[in-house]
């Protein structure tokens, strides 16, 4: 082995991939521009149209309530509700969205509420319409509000405290403190991000510098040099490693400044929620970050080696593609599966690659280091990594893979 | 010098088993020699000058190239050896510069040596007006200049050229054969493989007829015409080889 050699193929396959539209395309553009723009700009979309549909007065209409004139007004005098006149295509409206919920009162329901024998009141909105779900929300928030001072009042009348049918109160406060309570909402999408990052970085040099070259009759002009396999496979390979963790690295700096500049709706709204629930707004231990970069090494090695040596099986770039496009099914599966809640780390688990990283990575974010557990990952991962190294060297060694026919 | 001594290669096919792409193949070519691979599409050429250039491992036999052994030294044999085939090609995204000092990088000189060395092939093969392009916009005449220069940048003893001329236009494959004698003129030892009888007549001072991945016969052109009692290489390799031809 000779660094000589290693370090002259790696410059001339960053020089040569910087050079490749296709490349700037899969390693900057994509990852810095448009992942960001989709994840947020779909965010941002979804959040403007939640709020402004919040920001509508749904149309209601009453059914019956003819015999319950105080219940309607009250109704009425509702500001996040507008009540239109019964009309006796009611469903149709509501299925054409001209109004966006419909209730309909029991007869008597006003009379009957006094004695205590009133019916159900029905709700009637579209399932799975948003701004009809949040119309029916205000009516319901309406009713239990007049069930809970109806019956107030009955205690009253008899003489009872209100305490009777609520003799106490819950509440809920947070004792996690705010990196915690980030880690948690994000410790899942930080390292599942991470992961398909890193995957997608490594695929399009690690084809193109395999079946590509190949595929263009370079790798046997490579091949008469004088380098020694293992130096050319090592060059190649740190290659498809730094696009690797260029991409997931461009990407997350690209995200986090989006996240900034384009944060004052999405910090904003989790700001206000934070403060609505009387609990901390969401953050991640940044030495949490640093220690999932460091998880995430071995993991990029080992998704380079593995890509690298699928690919060199191939005889054109399009055949590598068909190759290695399913890796990304058993790549994403792990990664989904340490999202999930209720999955937690165990001895077992530490062994599985890309799931140990994603729940280990889950548990750093919010503060929480096992380092048994950190260091088995971190082993067994290098272990897997150099193993496929190996078998990346091993197979460029293969005549019947590099010249097969 | 070239000194092949029972180079054998198996390989293994899924449909024909088990195929002696080269059979026992012996031979020695000398300094400022061109000795010539005469052989039909399929009879061993490629993977005999593979062998040679230690793209490939002999499964028996070996050789010996400039004092060292393709299977114990591949990398020493290498650094002494210049390759030119057909299927050798260049990096379209580098320039014809670039592509020439990687090679010469590959094979350890020094950066002013690359320099000096780029310079002098450039005058040689008149490519100053190309040399700071791409070679992915180069007609095929750059290309195989460019070929060329990657293949002299470390002054190999020995040149090996596998159908060098192979679907180039006249002028190109004209150049390359006068690039082939300038070779010989300058004491290296070069082998040249072809199906092309009007090159092995003009170029090469002794030729070995391969068929089936056996050298069959060898000798100067002179020498295989009268073995074969005619006066037509063609006829002369197609008696020597033993090739049935169709009906």
């Amino acid at each position: 082995m000779s660094w000589h050699g290693i370090t002259t193929v790696y410059v001339k396959e960053l020089r040569d991939l910087l050079r490749d539209k296709r490349t700037v395309r899969s390693m900057i553009i994509i990852p810095v521009v448009v992942m960001p723009a989709l994840t947020f700009g779909v965010g941002k979309i979804a959040t403007v149209l939640v709020s402004k549909a919040r920001a509508e007065t749904p149309t209601v209409m009453v059914l019956g309530g003819a015999d319950s004139p105080g219940v309607v007004a009250r109704l009425r005098s509702e500001a996040k509700i507008r009540l239109v006149p019964e009309a006796a295509d009611w469903k149709q409206e509501v299925s054409d969205k001209r109004i966006r919920a419909a209730v309909k009162l029991p007869e008597h329901f006003e009379a009957d509420l006094r004695t205590g024998a009133a019916l159900p009141v029905v709700i009637y909105d579209y399932q799975g319409e948003l701004k009809s779900g949040f119309a029916a929300g205000e009516i319901e928030k309406f009713f239990h509000g007049l069930s809970t001072q109806t019956a107030k009042e009955r205690l009253a009348e008899h003489g009872l405290p209100a305490t009777l049918v609520q003799p106490f109160e819950t509440r809920r406060e947070n004792v996690a403190p705010p990196e915690k309570v980030g880690g948690n909402a994000l410790g899942g999408i930080v390292p599942y991000m991470i992961i398909i990052l890193c995957f997608m970085g490594a695929v399009y040099p690690a084809l193109d510098l395999t079946a590509g070259e190949k595929e263009r009759g370079t790798m046997e002009t490579l091949l008469c040099s004088p380098v020694s396999r293992v130096d050319i496979v090592l060059g190649k390979f740190l290659m498809v490693l730094t696009s690797s963790l260029s991409a997931m690295a461009l990407s997350l700096l690209s995200m986090a400044a989006s996240f900034f500049l384009l944060g004052s709706l999405i910090a904003g709204g989790a700001r206000a929620a934070a403060k609505a629930a009387s609990g901390p707004l969401p953050m991640i231990d940044p030495l949490g970050i640093f220690g999932v970069l460091g998880m995430v090494l071995p993991v990029a090695v080992l998704f380079s080696a593995v890509i690298f040596t699928v690919a060199l099986f191939a005889k054109s770039f399009k055949e590598a593609q068909s190759y290695v496009q399913p890796m990304v099914f058993i790549v994403i599966m792990p990664a989904i599966v340490g999202m999930l809640p209720g999955i937690d780390l165990n001895a077992r688990l530490a062994l599985v690659p890309i799931l140990n990283l994603s729940l280990v990575c889950k548990e750093m974010l919010s503060g929480v280091w096992h380092w048994g557990y950190i260091g088995v990952i971190f082993g067994s991962t290098c272990l897997y990594a150099a193993a496929a190294l190996a078998l990346a060297v091993r197979m460029f060694k293969r005549e019947d893979v590099i010249f097969r026919a | 010098m070239i000194e092949a001594t029972n180079l054998t290669k198996l390989f293994r096919d899924k449909k024909r088993g088990e195929v002696r792409a080269a059979d026992g193949i012996s031979f020695r070519v000398a300094p400022g020699e061109i000795y010539g691979l005469l052989g039909a599409n399929g009879a061993g050429k490629t993977t005999t000058l593979r062998l040679l250039a230690t793209l490939l491992k002999p499964t028996a036999g070996t050789a010996v190239i400039d004092g060292h052994d393709v299977v114990r030294e591949p990398e020493k044999v290498r650094a002494h050896v210049g390759f030119l085939a057909a299927s050798t090609a260049l990096y379209g995204r580098l320039t014809a510069r670039e592509m020439i000092a990687y090679f010469g990088r590959l094979n350890g000189l020094a950066e002013s040596e690359i320099d000096a060395r780029i310079r002098r092939l450039a005058d040689d093969l008149d490519m100053h007006e190309f040399l700071d392009r791409r070679c992915e916009k180069f007609s095929t005449g750059m290309k195989q200049k460019t070929s060329i220069a990657r293949t002299l940048v470390h002054d190999p003893a020995v040149m090996i050229f596998d159908e060098p001329t192979l679907g180039l236009d006249v002028m190109t494959a004209r150049a390359i054969v006068r690039f082939v004698r300038d070779c010989r003129a300058r004491g290296k030892t070069v082998i040249y493989s072809t199906h092309v009888m009007s090159e092995v007549e003009k170029l090469c001072d002794r030729v070995g007829i391969i068929h089936d991945g056996r050298l069959l016969a060898e000798g100067t052109v002179p020498e295989l015409l009268a073995r074969a009692g005619e006066t037509d290489l063609e006829e002369a390799f197609v008696k020597l080889s033993g090739i049935k031809e169709a009906a």
